[in-house]
């Protein structure tokens, strides 16, 4: 052992070793535990800023939390959020790496916009039905591209998907500040508002919440259901867990890869038409926030399930609100929501290393340590 | 073998026990390795012998019980400390990461760190030392189990190990390559190396170790001295009752069920076998055998007939080369061949027989879900957990898998006991074409019998099977027909009875200068 070695090994006396069987206990702990480490974190960053920690807490955990328009705002935000990681995790969990959900959100928000702008007034009460499936379908659309290239092709749909994300934002300024303007907004680049009926209803007086935190949470139940009891759930699995055991079964890879991406681009299309046909209620230059990129946090968090995605949505719609909230009243920078988002992945990824692995004491080079085995 | 009395012995056990929550995998086993000794492990698949070995060998944690290691007891926490230790294991399912070479591999399993190119030589030199032809530049994804398994052993020797631990080596080598290892491993243990040999083959045990621990169900059932026993005694200490053989009844086969036409197919893998002309007919109630070593295109026959290759893809008039029932096959997926009546068994299990996560009612959904006969798995889309349940049960019970019932996961599972799993789960299927690679490995001697049993029992109830075996004793006991797989050619089909197993020996190492004649004469038996 070389004497830098030997001086690691005295001050941290630990070596990581490979578990016999993964820890289901570490699996469900590890996000509790990533999101302690990214509050303390969060304590010293404000400490180091000067904000007196306390306050600077409440401000940023409480506060989006103490009136019923405030937990409107947490559903409202968490809303894009879980319709895009639900839709990611499906493919996640089959090894499909969709990582441009956030594109596939601009493009679901500019395809249902257009049927708004365009036949919104025509379609009367199906305008907003008709806008949802043009929404889904879009994000598809754009979800179809690295779908094809990779089983045409080989290429690798993290890299296509993520490529896309900065074509489908230059084609929505290219519309706002183009042919979609308002003749009549002053310049500005954005989209006549959108007609009445082509806008979601509220949920609950007083808030802004819409309907599409319901049809998130329904359709929770129904990823649920696709992954644990539908036959094509059970193929994009087996795909995921082993597969070569899926090409000896004769499961398509192809058809796999198709299903991940059009799922994962649909669900997103879903989540870019809710955005601006609820709160924002027209096409502007800006339709996320890059939800469509926390939403691989919000899965991971909630450990590609379900469930505990629709729990993962709302702790980081909590961020982006506590992220707000420490804008305005304790004049900190927009990019403490990227900080925290960004820390709780950060030791989410750590904290799962210890799924697999275990810390273990080095024990003396003296071997006589005689023992009976425990 | 030089003993040396006032020596320590290697290895003792003593009252070692460990509980899993289904089962006690082993309950108080005591076990002495001597300098220097071959000391053989044996029992039923499931008795406990490779959670004994992992014990040992610090991957698994007894719950119970003292390990002496030379004289000093020691806790044994974690691989790397066996290895210190002077401890070597080549293991039953062996892990090597498949994109990267040899060399690549076996530097990553090293303690110290070595460049992979400087170990290449050190890896030529144990090879050939010891009769274990390996490449260090190779890709592992290119190599069948066989060559795996070579890797694995050659990574064990360059820690030149005191105590050698071998789970099942010979379950995947040539005949050839078994003597070669023996003659290894008695030069080893001359040279005062312990080994721990577990092996179901009991002609191998008899040749080569001086001593045997019986276990059964768990617990110790006896020891022995295997060159002053018989087959059939060394059985009973395992299985507790006598075994009758398996019979084959002579048969008249009927229609041609399998039929390989001219088959040829290029391999994009640069390590791969090339299928040069092969024909072969296979009717309905017979069972036909390919023997062969390992890596001469066996891997490539085996992926065309399961669909996982498919035939005619550029020409679409090759796609009549595979026909089963009578269907040209050649372009259809695995799941549509399933739908003709193929039935399939790979040789690797987990991973590819089996989804290693999964329970074993999800796995019975693999390929029963798209199997000829229709099980009723799944409806309307959905996938119906009753009859997924229903049916893993009762293929555990009539295959008698041990194991904690359907919900336990595929990788618990002792090897054996996955195999009897998944040949049971495509017998049930109720093929009319069966394909089974490497039946037995790693089956024990009872589970074998019923494997093989099985077998015939579909072939006398008219199902055309093709089984591939590295093991002639078994092709002779089973098939009607036996044929030989040598650098991607097919010899003709010979019968059974008429072949002695110095023939295939020829036939098998033949190099093909002469090989024009192989293919004019290709299946004139048939
Ligand atoms: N990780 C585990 N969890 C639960 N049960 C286990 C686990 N590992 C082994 N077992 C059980 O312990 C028993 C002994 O298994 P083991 O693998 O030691 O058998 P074996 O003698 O090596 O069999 P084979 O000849 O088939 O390889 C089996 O019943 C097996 O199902
Ligand atoms: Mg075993």
């Amino acid at each position: 052992m070389s004497l830098p070695e030997r001086l690691l090994q005295s001050l941290w006396p630990f070596r990581l070793e490979k578990r016999t069987e993964p820890s289901s206990v570490m699996r469900l702990a590890s996000p509790l535990i990533a999101a302690t480490a990214m509050a303390l974190t969060g304590l010293v960053v404000f400490l180091i800023l000067g904000k007196d920690p306390m306050t600077a807490c409440q401000v940023f955990f409480l506060k989006p939390l103490s009136t019923t328009y405030d937990l409107g705002e947490l559903a409202l935000k968490a809303t894009p959020l879980m319709l895009c990681a639900l839709g990611l995790a499906l493919g996640f969990r089959a090894n499909v790496w969709n990582i441009g959900a956030e594109g596939q959100l601009t493009l679901g928000a500019i395809a249902g916009s257009g049927i708004a702008l365009f036949w919104g007034e025509a379609l009367g009460a199906f305008a907003l039905p008709v806008m949802m499936v043009a929404g889904a379908l879009g994000g598809m659309a754009w979800a179809a591209i690295p779908a094809f290239l990779r089983t045409r092709f080989h290429t690798n749909e993290i890299l296509v998907s993520l490529m896309l994300v900065y074509i489908a934002q230059q084609l929505l300024g290219y519309l706002v500040h183009g042919p979609w303007r308002d003749p009549d907004g002053n310049n500005f680049p954005q989209s006549k508002v959108f007609v009445e009926n082509a806008v979601l209803p509220m949920l609950v007086e007083g808030t802004r919440v819409t309907a599409a935190f319901i049809v998130g949470l329904l359709l929770a139940v129904a990823s649920w259901v696709f992954s644990t009891r539908s036959f094509a759930g059970y193929r994009m699995l087996v795909a995921g867990l082993a597969p070569q055991a899926a090409a000896y079964a004769g499961f398509s890879e192809k058809r796999n890869i198709w299903l991940a991406l059009l799922i994962g681009g649909g669900m997103a299309g879903l989540a870019g038409i809710s955005e601006v046909a609820g709160p924002i209620g027209l096409l502007q230059p800006v339709v996320s926030p890059g939800y469509g990129f926390a939403a691989i946090i919000v899965a991971f968090v909630g450990r590609l399930h379900p469930f505990g995605i629709v729990l993962a949505s709302l702790l980081m719609s909590l961020l982006y609100l506590g992220g707000e909230a420490a804008q305005i009243d304790l004049q900190l920078p927009s990019s403490i929501t990227g900080l925290f988002q960004g820390s709780l992945l950060f030791y989410l990824l750590a904290a799962d290393l210890f799924i697999t692995f275990r810390l273990r004491r080095i024990r003396r080079e003296s071997r006589a340590v005689a023992g009976v085995a425990s | 073998m030089t003993k040396d009395v006032a020596l320590p012995p290697r290895l003792q056990l003593r009252g070692i026990t460990k509980r899993y929550p289904t089962v006690v995998a082993n309950d108080r086993i005591d076990l002495t390795v001597g300098v220097g000794e071959i000391h053989a492990l044996l029992g039923e698949n499931g008795a406990g012998k490779s959670t004994l070995m992992k014990i040992v060998y610090g991957v698994t944690r007894p719950d119970e019980g003292l390990i002496v290691w030379e004289g000093k007891a020691v806790a044994i926490a974690s691989p790397a400390e066996a290895r210190k230790l002077g401890i070597g294991m080549v293991f039953q399912h062996f892990s090597l990461f498949e994109t990267l070479t040899v060399a690549e591999n076996i530097a990553l399993a090293m303690d110290e760190k070595i460049k992979p190119a400087l170990l290449a030589p050190r890896i030529r030199e144990v090879s050939e030392k010891y009769g274990l032809p390996v490449d260090p530049d190779r890709l592992i994804h290119s190599m069948s189990v066989g060559e795996r398994q070579r890797v694995e052993i050659v990574r064990c020797l360059l820690q030149s190990p005191r105590l050698l631990i071998m789970d099942e080596p010979t379950s995947v080598l040539t005949p050839q390559a078994v003597l070669k290892l023996f003659e290894t491993l008695r030069r080893l243990a001359s040279e005062g190396v312990s080994i721990l040999y577990i092996s179901h083959k009991l002609d191998e045990i008899r040749a080569l170790c001086d001593t045997a621990t019986v276990l059964r169900g768990g617990r110790l059932s006896g020891t022995a001295v295997p060159r002053d026993e018989s087959n059939a005694s060394l059985a009973r200490l395992m299985v507790g009752s006598d075994l009758t053989a398996c019979q084959l009844l002579p048969r008249e086969p009927g229609e041609i069920e399998l039929e390989l036409t001219n088959l040829s197919l290029t391999t994009r893998d640069p390590f791969g076998t090339r299928l040069k002309d092969l024909n072969l007919r296979i009717r309905a109630g017979e069972i036909v055998g390919i023997a062969g070593v390992s890596g001469n295109g066996q891997k490539e026959l085996l992926a065309a007939l399961s669909g996982e290759t498919l035939v005619g893809e550029i020409n679409r008039s090759h796609a009549g080369m595979i026909r089963i029932c009578g269907q040209p096959a050649g372009l259809l997926n695995p799941a549509q061949r399933r739908g003709l009546g193929l039935g399939f068994v790979p040789e690797e299990r987990l991973g590819r027989g089996a989804v290693p996560a999964m329970t074993l009612a999800e796995n019975a959904l693999l390929t029963a879900a798209s199997g000829g006969s229709s099980t009723g798995m799944v409806r309307h889309g959905m996938v119906q957990q009753q009859a997924a349940r229903a049916f893993a049960k009762a293929t555990i019970e009539q295959f008698k898998v041990k194991c904690g019932g359907e919900a336990s996961v595929a990788s618990s599972l002792s090897g054996g006991n996955l195999q009897k799993f998944i040949v049971g789960r495509e017998t049930r299927l109720k093929p009319k074409v069966m394909v089974v690679a490497q039946p037995t490995w790693g089956v024990d001697v009872g589970a074998a019998l019923l494997i093989r049993q099985a077998l015939i029992d579909l072939r006398d109830q008219g199902v055309a099977l093709l089984v591939i075996s590295e093991e002639l004793d078994e092709l002779f006991m089973i098939c009607d027909r036996i044929a030989v797989i040598n650098q991607g050619r097919l010899s003709p089909t010979l019968p059974s009875a008429e072949l002695s197993i110095e023939q295939i020996g020829v036939l098998m190492s033949a190099s093909h200068a002469d090989e024009s004649r192989h293919a004019e004469h290709a299946d004139v038996a048939a």
